[in-house]
């Protein structure tokens, strides 16, 4: 029960509240730190400061161990290589990232804001996964 | 000094929780993959967990922190359409997003990570000097 549910819960909060903190959430200040042509504003790499000075050393730490506090083993993706379909696949996610300034998380986060922007945004995002699934299922 | 250190901060905050995620779960933070889990049924009571706590996060954020929630930029209907199946295929075709890749995968210091955030990170800015600066959209 505590591990199932509390600190996925827990952890979702955490994350959430550190979205809505860091700017992550404004549309705007997510296409202000993509426009670097134009007025450009690098606040949210210090996001990326912020999180990697954790996810660096902590990943490191976490990962001497044999396996998990609180699960029997680690999930981890299975390759490290650098190949064609996550690249081609954030070319895809990048622009459209920069055509609204969500990504994945965000936008979730902004649900609670209650406008209609976000939750259609989270509809065609869902519509988008659904889209990808299907194909890689019938290539494979 | 806050706009300086809210950015810091909140970066902190997402990376207490990856870690928290991997160190006790065994699990990588990858929204767009546990968002398509619990949205395709698969199994993993987790995952449900954290995207309710991630939905739940900013509201007690700015509950806290007595702020409002910004407000979303100026878009017409069909460009949201656009970059949310854009977001949704490339997400999971890359096999992680801003979570997954940047957060976690560059925290596991694995090159196809690091590849697949320069790549998005370009693509995006791409996007943005073309949109705003040759087509002339405000948003």
């Amino acid at each position: 029960m505590m591990t199932r549910l509390l600190m996925p819960l827990l952890c979702g909060l955490v994350f959430g509240m550190g979205l809505a903190m860091s700017g992550m959430t404004d549309t705007r200040v997510v296409l202000g730190f993509l426009d670097i042509t134009g007025n450009w504003d690098p606040a949210l790499m210090l996001v990326m400061v912020g999180a990697l000075g954790v996810t660096i050393p902590g990943f490191w730490w976490a990962q001497k161990r044999d396996r998990p506090l609180l699960a029997d083993e680690f999930h981890l993706p299975a390759s490290r290589k650098i190949e064609s379909k996550p690249l081609v696949g954030s070319v895809i996610f990048g622009i459209g990232w920069g055509l609204y300034g969500y990504c994945p998380g965000p936008a979730l986060a902004s649900l609670t804001a209650l406008h209609w922007q976000p939750l259609l945004f989270v509809a065609a995002m869902s519509v988008g996964m659904y889209l990808e699934r299907a194909m890689t299922n019938r290539a494979s | 000094m806050s706009t300086l250190l809210t950015p810091l901060a909140g970066g902190v905050l997402i990376g207490l929780s990856a870690l928290a995620m991997l160190g006790m779960l065994g699990r990588i933070t990858g929204i767009s993959g546990i968002f398509a889990g619990v949205i395709t049924g698969q199994a993993g009571v987790w995952r449900w967990a954290f995207i309710a706590g991630l939905i739940s996060g900013p509201f007690m954020y700015h509950l806290l922190s007595q702020s409002t929630a910004p407000a979303p930029s100026v878009a017409d209907w069909p460009t949201i359409i656009a970059a949310g199946l854009l977001v949704g295929f490339g997400a999971r075709y890359a096999g992680g997003c801003t979570s997954g890749h940047a957060v976690c995968g560059i925290g596991r210091l694995s090159p196809r990570s690091i590849a697949a955030t320069i790549t998005f990170i370009a693509t995006g800015m791409l996007t943005v000097a073309v949109t705003r600066h040759l087509l002339g959209f405000a948003q």
